[in-house]
């Protein structure tokens, strides 16, 4: 406890200075409150708006959430598929790679036009196409870039292609998969909050902030601000703590017991 | 002749196509009786690992025919006659000793209670009793290796392919485990066909040490080891025990130094 | 060259084929079209939803205002705008984030400070904070760039750690023992092991930064670039759905180019080494 608690001090530190001293530079310089509010005033805001903010924190991040099911199941259904045709896969990946670097946000408002400005719906499907294509690389990556000779070894056993997907693929694919999906956490409520801005409901974090900003409220923007960081920490934390449970085996959960 | 479980008759295999060839094993006979040691030993890249894939049924001759068991060396693998043991120990890390150990029995659909028992006795003969439940990255490298050859006990194969089991493990540690493979040898009964590029690993091991020569691979003479079973460490301070690795180490040189080696084969 | 032209092919083939599918969609459940019913009606597939090709093709040539030029001719212009700021962002963030990955690389206590921050950063929505950033730096494709340096430096920073920490301990103890100084070794060894790590993350901050400048266009008033040409015709797209088409593809296009751009030079400098693949 204490080693990690010394591991962790230098990080604490830098928080509590830096907070420390933005608060007094703020103070000193008089600096205005649109160009940055000190943290007193953020967290005054915090408080004082503390039931909105979780319902727009809590609207938005159902969005993300929502998003990301969708995006992550239609990826992993469309890898399983195609990985099973080792060609298909093959040719099919420099495409994919090659979407993804797309810029999706693009898509917002055309997504508000199709499943409506103020659905929920049309900023889960921004988010789902968002993580669709970077779930959908690492799966198949996972899937295919398989030791060779763990494929050999279930071949000397003459095991089906179910048995080698199940007991090989699919195990080796998982620290990929839950790779993506970490990233993808904190991709989904960016990715909201971006589809947000091309119009949205008003309850929700984009558009508090965009409000707030517009009615020079900024200490409310930035406490917003705040608590999309949080529920992105959060939401990325929880998906660290599935995968601690479910594969034990992988290597950063190794090296974290370790310590 | 009848109880001879690996029959290899006049194989040779080609990599590549076209221009692009690479012949690796030539003319290629050789037979294996049941319940012998059969070392290959030869210089890297004479076709080793190539002749115990083609035995194993991991690839196909080029031409020639392997018979395993009195039937073709695919029929053999669907009927799931061989335990694999390569170089690495190739565990899964997601699971456990006890799970790595059962692996072949779960594709071979024998029931839980079986696998549990069988995985547990095959822990129990590499002498690991007690890492049931530990992952293979927390044991040690001659650790791992002895998991890969329990799991590949697992199901009782006829024979036992070895591709340098022990190359990457420490002198002491491969002498231990040469003792460990020699007794389960002699528990088990099983065939094993062992590849090594050490020549006092093939002699002190070995009821046959096949010689190979470099590419295109070919066996320059199958050298009966007859030094006293069971083995131990008395057999390395054998005076015949030496003149063995002597008798390969020249054969091995053979190509090199004198031709004559060749026809000896070819008139025997 | 062959290969390039190869899949250069193979691209259009799947734009055709990407273009053909809407079409049947469209056919299928789209609104109907000279003597044509579709038998299903899907709003996703309406003409407002989804303009048919030619007239997402057409909207190109159509000039974009009453008497202004091709909307091809503002959209290909207002690329380049966003292109120079994505590059911009691209070359910041990327000095940035292989500057830090170096002094992390030195430092564990400023490494065990920083890197926690490094990666709260990326959960803090730059939209949200650029019009801050904007206001701070007076406007400009510069404010943009710095909101897209802000995207593009993290990738960069974690790849390049993870690629100077990646050379053989033995190789590191070797140029001990020649007494080398860090420099050397930094030079000498970690850099180059770490070039792989590195362009596999200029991939990735390539196409962060084209999304950084879309974003940071968004609330700066800059209506020069793509961003701006986005939210433009979003207003007016009952009136011309086309016309947003038109423009998401440019933004398409753009991505692409920059990440093939990096792959090009990734190809010339690495000559086929890579990184270990993620996982
Ligand atoms: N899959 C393959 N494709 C092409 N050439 C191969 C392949 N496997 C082995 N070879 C070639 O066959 C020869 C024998 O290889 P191998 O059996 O691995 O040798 P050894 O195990 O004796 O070192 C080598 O020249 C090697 O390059
Ligand atoms: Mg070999």
């Amino acid at each position: 406890m204490s080693k990690r608690f010394a591991y962790n001090a230098p990080a604490v530190l830098v928080f509590v200075g830096v907070l420390g001293l933005w608060e007094l530079a703020v103070r000193a310089f008089g600096i205005q409150q649109f160009l940055l509010p000190p943290p007193s005033s953020i967290a005054g805001a915090f408080v004082e708006h503390f039931d909105e903010l979780v319902t727009v924190g809590r609207n938005t991040l159902t969005e993300a959430v929502g998003g990301l099911l969708i995006g992550g199941v239609a990826a992993l259904v469309v890898a399983f598929a195609i990985a099973r045709w080792a060609t298909a896969s093959r040719a099919l990946l420099p495409f994919a790679i090659a979407a993804n670097s797309v810029p999706i946000i693009a898509f917002a408002p055309i997504m508000n036009n199709w499943f409506g400005i103020l659905s929920p719906l049309s900023k889960m499907m921004v988010v789902a196409v968002l993580v669709f294509f970077p779930i959908m690389i690492n799966t198949l990556r996972g899937l295919t870039l398989v030791d060779q000779g763990s494929l050999e070894l279930m071949r000397s056993y003459a095991a089906t292609e179910l048995a080698i997907f199940t007991k090989v693929r699919l195990p080796n694919a998982l620290p990929y998969i839950f790779t993506a999906f970490k990233v993808s956490a904190t991709l989904s409520l960016i990715g909201a909050i971006v589809a947000e801005y091309f119009g949205g409901s008003r309850s929700a974090l984009g558009q508090f902030i965009i409000t707030e900003a517009a009615f020079f409220r900024f200490a409310n923007a930035w406490a917003a601000i705040v608590v999309a960081s949080v529920v992105s920490i959060a939401f990325f934390l929880i998906i660290l703590a599935i995968e601690r449970v479910a594969i034990p085996w992988h290597t950063s959960a190794r090296i974290a017991d370790s310590s | 002749m009848s109880d001879s479980v690996v029959r290899v008759r006049g194989v040779d295999k080609v990599f590549g196509t076209g221009t692009d060839k690479t012949p690796a094993l030539q003319h290629i006979d050789l037979e294996i009786p049941k319940g012998a040691f059969v070392s290959l030993i030869g210089p890297s890249g004479c076709g080793k690992s190539t002749l115990l894939r083609l035995i194993g049924d991991l690839t196909q001759p080029s031409v020639g025919a392997i018979d395993v068991n009195g039937k073709t060396a695919h029929r053999a693998r669907l009927d799931r006659d061989y335990g694999m043991v390569f170089q690495a120990p190739v565990l899964f890390d997601w699971r456990t000793v006890q799970g790595n150990v059962e692996l072949p029995l779960e594709v071979s659909a024998k029931d839980k209670a079986v696998r549990a028992a069988r995985a547990r006795a095959m822990l129990a003969l590499v002498e690991l009793t007690g890492f049931e439940r530990r992952y293979p990255w927390q044991l040690s490298g001659g650790m791992q290796q002895r998991v890969a050859i329990a799991r590949a006990l697992s199901f009782e194969p006829a024979i036992l392919l070895m591709d340098e089991p022990f190359g990457a493990l420490d002198e002491m540690t491969r002498e231990r485990l040469n003792l460990e493979l020699l007794r389960i040898w002699k528990q088990t009964g099983t065939t094993i066909v062992f590849v090594t590029h050490s020549i006092p690993e093939a002699v002190f091991l070995s009821t046959h040490v096949a010689v190979m020569s470099a590419r295109p691979g070919r066996i320059l003479e199958v050298i009966p080891v007859d030094l006293p079973q069971p083995r131990n460490d008395l057999t390395r301070e054998d005076e015949r025990y030496f003149g063995f690795i002597k008798r390969v180490r020249e054969r091995l040189r053979g190509r090199d130094v004198a031709r004559p080696g060749a026809a000896e084969v070819a008139a025997s | 060259m062959f290969r390039a032209g190869r899949s250069a092919l193979s691209f259009l083939v799947v734009i055709g084929a990407l273009a053909v599918l809407w079409e049947v969609v469209k056919l299928l459940g789209g609104d109907p079209n000279g003597g044509w019913i579709p038998p299903f009606q899907w709003t996703v597939a309406s003409d407002l939803n989804m303009p048919h090709v030619w007239d997402i093709g057409a909207s190109f040539v159509e000039p974009a205002q009453r008497n202004g030029p091709p909307l091809g001719i503002v959209l290909v212009n207002a690329g380049i705008f966003t292109f120079r700021e994505a590059f911009g962002g691209f070359v910041f963030g990327a000095l940035l984030g292989l500057g830090l990955a170096i002094v992390f690389v030195h430092s564990r206590l400023l490494e065990r400070a920083l890197v926690p921050y490094v990666v709260a950063s990326q959960t803090v929505p730059i939209i949200a904070i650029a019009p801050v950033v904007v206001i701070w730096l007076r406007g400009g494709w510069l404010a943009v760039a710095v909101i897209s340096a802000y995207l593009t430096f993290f990738p960069v920073t974690i790849a390049g750690l993870r690629g100077l920490r990646s050379p053989d301990p033995r190789a590191l103890e070797l140029m001990r023992s020649y007494a080398s100084s860090s420099r050397d070794v930094l030079l000498k060894v970690r850099l180059p092991a770490a070039a792989p790590y590195l362009f596999a993350a200029f991939k990735v901050a390539a196409t962060a930064s084209v999304v950084g400048a879309i974003i940071g266009e968004l609330p700066s008033g800059i209506r020069d670039g793509l961003g701006g040409a986005i939210l433009n015709f979003n207003q007016f797209y009952v009136s011309g759905p086309p016309k947003l088409w038109a423009a998401i593809i440019v933004a398409a296009f753009v991505g692409i180019g920059f990440f093939a751009l990096v792959r090009v030079a990734e190809a010339m400098f690495l000559r086929g080494r890579t990184a270990p693949s993620d996982a």
